[in-house]
């Protein structure tokens, strides 16, 4: 992939960054300018705002791979999956820190911030999301996103209140 | 000082070997060779992390247990003595992936093992002096030792974020002071892959004096003894190392007992005595006393004289996983996984 290509993407690998239709609440991963399924359809066009996924959801369907990708020779076999996130979309990634054997549909998943590729020895190194298990650990605390898209809650005014 | 720490939090890696299992590929005492450095596994990452990723998930961490909008951090440093790239910023791939860009300042810092302690001095100057609200301190590595040699047993991979201000205080540094000489006990050139140590040579006239000396000083300059302390962490480049400086300064086994994490993790350089700071926060109430004594080989010693207040009492750690999770899981590696995680083989082409 070009340098440029993924760069442009960074708001996306890096930080879930999608969008949400103000009309009907719809949350779409990667982002869209417009909402193709709520009744509003033509007035969704400009009302699309920002929104970061929270990285949390859970294994909705997997595969493990054997033959793998340029670049994960060394993480075969590895876990690809379908996951559902808590928001709504379904992303696709790969479940790292996790036997293939002890990955099953319903697992509970959290993004982790991973290296995707590298363009050789002497290239560019990529970076994203890929998905660990999360079943131990506790909730996301309510209010607290991860930060990134748009002004976050649970920040300086809320503290100031409590 | 008024400002301090407001918010923390840790990484280490899923994966472990152990020095047995080093040594029974080398034909050494593995086993002796961990009781002799009190070190009964050490972590490693795997293929697809590096200080870049255990920065970042480090930093998520502290800033989603502190509530913090990624927006109001002024300054992001990372210290590691393993940035992924010689030129590009490991700092700036950490600033975009917690939504801090673009109005902060970021750089890497580098001093051995104690890159990260310097980074959380230069943002103590920056939040002191109006300069930032929140400054970002990481201490992370993935180091490496040689095939075989005595930094194999140890050098293990990990880190810890701390977010510095001056509002919601959970640790307040009450000072800091360094201890900084040219001591050549520890070093990579350019361009090489492993570092070179001088092997006894890194014991007392660089790790035991500088530890030392800048602890005695802290103390000295606080009018403070070791029994004003309920916690000590020291850099830890094995386990025995810490327990004996700290011996030779008057501290107490209960003393060091939440600050010593490197004979389950092994020395994650940049972030072992951060990570230790960080199971000492876990585990502290209001008002105790701690203080932190960092090492870097080359060599220096910062040292922090800290206090908890009463906001960690309600400080959510809930978030993330303590580190004492880190210390007691882990999956463990064969000697020939480890060495393909690590790179140590050779895969042909350029």
């Amino acid at each position: 992939m070009s340098i440029a290509r993924f760069w442009r993407e960074t708001p996306r690998r890096y930080n879930l960054g999608g969008s949400k239709c103000t009309m009907c609440g719809t949350v779409y991963f990667p982002p869209r300018a417009v909402c193709p399924t709520c009744a509003h359809h033509r007035e969704s066009i400009g009302k699309m705002e920002p929104f970061q996924l929270s990285g949390d959801g859970e294994v909705f369907s997997y595969t493990t791979v054997h033959e793998p990708a340029e670049g994960f020779e060394m993480q075969v076999p590895y876990v690809l999956a379908l996951v559902r996130t808590v928001e709504g979309p379904v992303l696709t990634g790969q479940v790292v820190d996790l036997a293939p054997e002890d990955v099953r549909i319903g697992l509970k998943v959290r993004a982790t911030f991973r290296k995707l590729r590298e363009e050789g020895k002497a290239g560019v190194i990529h970076y994203g999301y890929k998905f660990a298990p999360a079943e131990d650990l506790p909730n996301r605390p309510p209010g607290r996103p991860r930060g990134a898209v748009g002004a976050p809650a649970g920040s300086e005014s809320d503290r100031a209140a409590a | 000082m008024d400002a301090g720490i407001v918010s923390y939090g840790a990484y280490v890696p899923r994966y472990r070997i152990t020095p047995a299992e080093i040594g029974r590929v080398w034909g050494a005492d593995g086993e002796g060779m961990g009781q002799s450095l009190n070190v009964v596994r050490k972590s490693v990452p795997a293929p697809d992390e590096d200080t870049i990723t255990i920065s970042t998930e480090a930093l998520r961490v502290a800033l989603v247990r502190g509530a913090i909008d990624p927006q109001q951090i002024g300054a992001i440093y990372v210290g590691s003595e393993s940035h992924p790239y010689a030129v590009k910023p490991t700092a700036t791939v950490v600033a975009q992936a917690v939504g801090a860009t673009p109005n902060l300042t970021a750089a890497d810092f580098e001093f051995a093992c104690k890159a990260g302690t310097a980074a959380i001095q230069t943002c103590l100057g920056l939040v002191g002096a109006g300069m930032a609200k929140y400054g970002v301190a990481i201490g992370s590595d993935t180091s490496q030792g040689a095939p075989g040699d005595a930094l194999e047993y140890s050098a293990s991979a990990g880190g810890a974020a701390f977010v510095i201000g001056r509002d919601h205080v959970i640790a307040r540094v009450e000072r800091t002071l360094s201890y900084t000489t040219d001591t050549p006990d520890f070093w990579r050139r350019e361009g090489q892959r492993y570092p070179s140590h001088s092997g006894r040579f890194t014991g007392e006239p660089a790790y035991f004096r500088h530890e030392t000396e800048c602890a005695r000083r802290i103390m000295e300059a606080a009018g403070t003894t070791p029994k004003e302390y309920r916690h000590v962490v020291f850099h830890q480049p094995n386990g025995k190392f810490p327990q004996r400086v700290g011996k030779q300064l008057g501290f107490t086994e209960d003393q060091m007992r939440y600050g010593l994490v490197t004979p389950y993790i092994g020395n994650t350089y940049s972030g072992a005595a951060l990570i230790g700071l960080a199971n000492v926060l876990d585990h502290a109430g209001p008002n105790e006393r701690i203080l932190v004594v960092g090492y870097g080989s080359g060599a220096g010693s910062d040292a922090f004289d800290l206090t908890t207040t009463d906001a960690i009492a309600e400080f959510d750690r809930s978030y993330g996983r303590p580190v004492q999770s880190y210390l007691d899981s882990g999956v463990e590696l064969s000697y020939g996984v480890y060495a393909k995680y690590r790179g140590k083989i050779h895969m042909g082409g350029s």
